[in-house]
């Protein structure tokens, strides 16, 4: 009890802290005291975007504290991972971020290929990234649309959905899942692409090209959007390094530091000297720098940085194998790694560790949800109930990958 | 404009005159206005809810609702009010019981007080109030108190939050709402509805009040955006919030008491664009209405020695002026869900400064100004 009271004072100096330090409208929030109220944000809440739960104390439409609670979809993944065979955990990975869910099958692929020390057939490496990318691009529609949700407009989600149903279109093409791909395997990809899939994601390019715009102006450079956003939830440099955020959240913040081009992986090494993308990092343009509008605008210049890329590697790609040549029944020899990869979310990385058998000794995965998702808890005290909204979507978790 | 005439009461007397005593046909027109007026409200928001589909749909590149009924879906709204009349009303637990129920019929009673003073014709209506604006923006405040009603009863925090962002926005938009409207009062000189719109016939039924006065488009704009925040509308729908606050102050209600919410959502929005219609717009009065006023004349009634008779003449000049009220006040509330599903939504803080800091002096300065203007030509 006392213990408690103790955690609350100093919760409260720092909610008087921040509304000091903070800009925008303080009168309105000083005005009257009244008893705060635990509120109960989720499980089932629409902007929880999942079975989270945030508990929230809150002093009118003050937020004095937040705690989020983890581990309703908790599915023992990693656990799962030291009692199915290599191959078999596959298809476990498309499950935590099932938002991105190439990127998961890359990721863990190319640990246990590291462990392998296996070389990836060229085309292979080529479709691994036209589908990570595109699936970027499904999974940063997803960010925009539900975001826009939050704030409250209906209609971004639509169109949103609209491009993110050609995306998976294009998937079920290639490998006949829609949301869980397990595509991209150890050793290569499952499939050559069928007759026409590249010059149907060609297209696919070119209308997002179109498209993009339009959202960006629809929703991104509206003034209520930018009234709602600008200024909220800002993550100072130091910060967002104390916290380890990574991936948009890290570079909405001013750091200039993406994994395809800082550790590069599979081909985006060539393709960065190619100078084929940029690494869009948060400006502080409509606000302070690392506020909700600034993460919102990464994302959004990152869907059109990975049409450039799949750009790229549809100009370089070459017939060729897509499988490496690998036995039905894998056995890695003895040996651990650690790969991290840039998935939309942030670093997802994978440590995998082998004891020459059939099955893994540790699968431990590292994802950018689960770590984003911490800074909640600072973030969230002394903005309004409705801020708090525009902050939790701007985090952009997937809950799936947060308990795994 | 004879004032007095009550089209239901003459045509009851016409037909039953000889019959029954006076206060029997008092009473039976009575019983059909209140009739006609909750028709009205439930035709309306079965119409506006279909309606709401069709825009957000076409919008958001789907249809909306194809099936039921047949072309384009038109009796889907009906099929939803079956099932929302057959659905389990429930009080939640540990909620006061007595006032949940009330606070729908509270807000349903209000706004059908309102929806009274709204003219279908210039001598077809439910009542001719002669402060007619300020009747119907009185009673569509009372709502206000079954919303915080319904948000207090619920047991419900979202309830609750929802409950008083309704009463702080409605409080604060109130008064750019009623004092906009002195606009366009100073240059009609009147608060009735009837009198205000034949104020405005000539130029070939363009002689709006708008065209008047160059206070008068602000006033309007005004007008719009606090009826908005008045009417629980996107931008402004904090109340029920749905990414915050799951439903607002709607979260617990279910089958017909939650649809009573929606009857009145929808009647507020037509009763408030109608009010812009012909206090901005013109009312009744258009070229159409202008055309059939000078060829078949505009009495439905008429009265001569202390008989009134029907005059079929008439007719056409009273459809006319019906649609072209009626299509004005449509057009109000398609740009209401236009706006809904284009914009975000605003931060209560921000609600509150725009009404407090922006809205309020606004509408003054545009009183003012209406004002002075006025002075200066006559």
């Amino acid at each position: 009890m006392d213990e408690r009271s103790t955690a609350t004072e100093q919760l409260e100096a720092r909610v008087r802290e921040a509304q000091v330090a903070g800009g925008g409208e303080q009168e309105f929030m000083l005005d009257v005291r009244t008893q705060d109220m635990e509120v109960n944000f989720g499980p089932q809440h629409p902007a929880t975007h999942g079975v989270m739960r945030v508990l929230m104390r809150t002093d009118g439409e003050l937020c004095t504290g937040a705690q989020p609670h983890l581990g309703y979809l908790h599915r023992c993944a990693e656990k799962i991972g030291e009692n199915v065979e290599w191959l078999q955990y596959l298809p476990y990975t498309d499950r935590y971020d099932y938002l991105a869910a190439m990127n998961n099958n890359l990721g863990y692929s190319m640990a246990v290929e590291a462990v392998l020390g296996i070389e990836i057939p060229r085309r292979a490496e080529m479709l691994r990234v036209i589908c990570a990318e595109l699936n970027r691009i499904g999974s940063h529609l997803i960010a925009f649309g539900t975001y826009g949700l939050d704030i409250g407009a209906f209609t971004p989600f639509f169109y949103a959905f609209r491009e993110r149903e050609w995306m998976q279109a294009l998937f079920e093409k290639i490998c006949g899942a829609r949301l869980t791909y397990s595509y991209i395997r150890i050793g290569g990809v499952f499939n050559d692409a069928p007759p026409g899939w590249l010059e149907e994601v060609a297209l696919f390019c070119d209308t997002f090209e179109q498209k993009w715009p339009e959202y960006y102006d629809l929703l991104i450079e509206n003034q209520i959007f930018i009234k709602r956003t600008a200024n909220v939830g800002i993550i100072p440099h130091d910060m967002a390094l104390d916290f380890g955020l990574t991936g948009p959240m890290l570079r909405a913040s001013g750091i200039d530091f993406d994994l395809r081009r800082d550790l590069p992986y599979s081909l985006y090494g060539e393709i960065w000297k190619d100078g084929a993308f940029r690494i869009p990092v948060g400006k502080g343009e409509k606000g302070h720098l690392g506020d909700c509008w600034d993460r919102t605008w990464v994302r959004m210049v990152e869907m059109m940085e990975s049409i450039k890329i799949v750009r790229w590697c549809l100009a370089h790609i070459e017939e060729g194998p897509v499988l490496g040549d690998l036995p039905k029944t894998l056995r890695v020899p003895p040996g651990e790694a650690y790969v991290g990869i840039e998935n939309p979310r942030g670093e997802l990385g994978h440590y995998v560790v082998s004891g020459g058998d059939k099955v893994a000794l540790r699968v431990r995965v590292r994802g950018p949800s689960f770590t984003n998702l911490a800074v909640l808890e600072d973030l969230l005290p002394g903005s309004l109930v409705g801020d708090a909204i525009a902050i939790i979507g701007s985090t952009d978790i997937v809950v799936g990958e947060t308990d795994r | 404009m004879e004032s007095g005439t009550n089209a239901f009461l003459e045509v009851l007397r016409m037909a039953f005159g000889d019959l029954a005593p006076g206060w029997v046909l008092v009473l039976g027109s009575t019983l059909l206005a209140v009739g006609g007026a909750l028709t009205l409200i439930a035709v309306n928001a079965l119409f506006a809810t279909w309606l709401e589909r069709k825009v957000s749909g076409h919008i958001q590149c789907r249809f909306g609702p194809m099936y039921v009924g047949g072309w384009h879906g038109w009796a889907q709204s009906l099929a939803d009010g079956i099932k929302l009349i057959t659905k389990e009303d429930l009080v939640p637990r540990g909620g006061d019981r007595t006032l949940f129920m009330f606070a729908p019929a509270l807000l349903l009673a209000a706004i059908f007080g309102a929806m009274v003073a709204f003219p279908i014709t210039p001598q077809i209506y439910f009542a001719n109030v002669d402060l007619g604006v300020y009747f119907i923006l009185g009673l569509s405040a009372l709502t206000t108190i079954g919303v915080v009603m319904a948000g207090w009863a619920s047991n419900s925090k979202w309830s609750l939050y929802g409950a008083m962002r309704e009463a702080a926005q409605v409080v604060a938009y109130e008064v750019p709402l009623g004092i906009s409207l002195l606009v366009p009062v100073m240059v009609a000189g009147t608060f009735n509805l009837l009198d205000a719109s034949a104020e405005q016939s000539g130029w070939y039924g363009m002689h709006w009040f708008i065209f008047r006065n160059p206070f008068m488009i602000p006033a309007l704009v005004l007008f719009f955006v606090a009826s908005l925040a008045e009417t629980k509308r996107a931008p402004f729908d904090l109340p029920e919030a749905e990414s915050e606050l799951v439903a607002g102050f709607m979260t617990e209600y279910s089958g017909i008491r939650w649809s009573f919410f929606f009857m009145e959502e929808y009647a507020a929005m037509l009763l408030m664009s109608a009010v812009a219609a012909v206090f901005f717009l013109g009312g009744f009065e258009s070229p159409l209405t202008h055309f059939a006023n000078a060829l078949w004349g505009d009495k439905l009634f008429v009265t001569a020695d202390g008989v009134t008779s029907l005059s079929l003449a008439g007719l056409p000049y009273h459809l006319a002026a019906g649609l072209t009220l009626i299509l004005k006040a449509l057009f109000g509330v398609f740009m209401m869900m236009w706006l809904r599903w284009t914009l975000p939504r605003i931060r209560i803080d921000q609600v509150m400064t725009m009404g407090y800091k922006y809205l309020t002096p606004l509408s003054l300065l545009c009183v003012l100004g209406a004002g002075i203007w006025e002075a200066i030509r006559s």
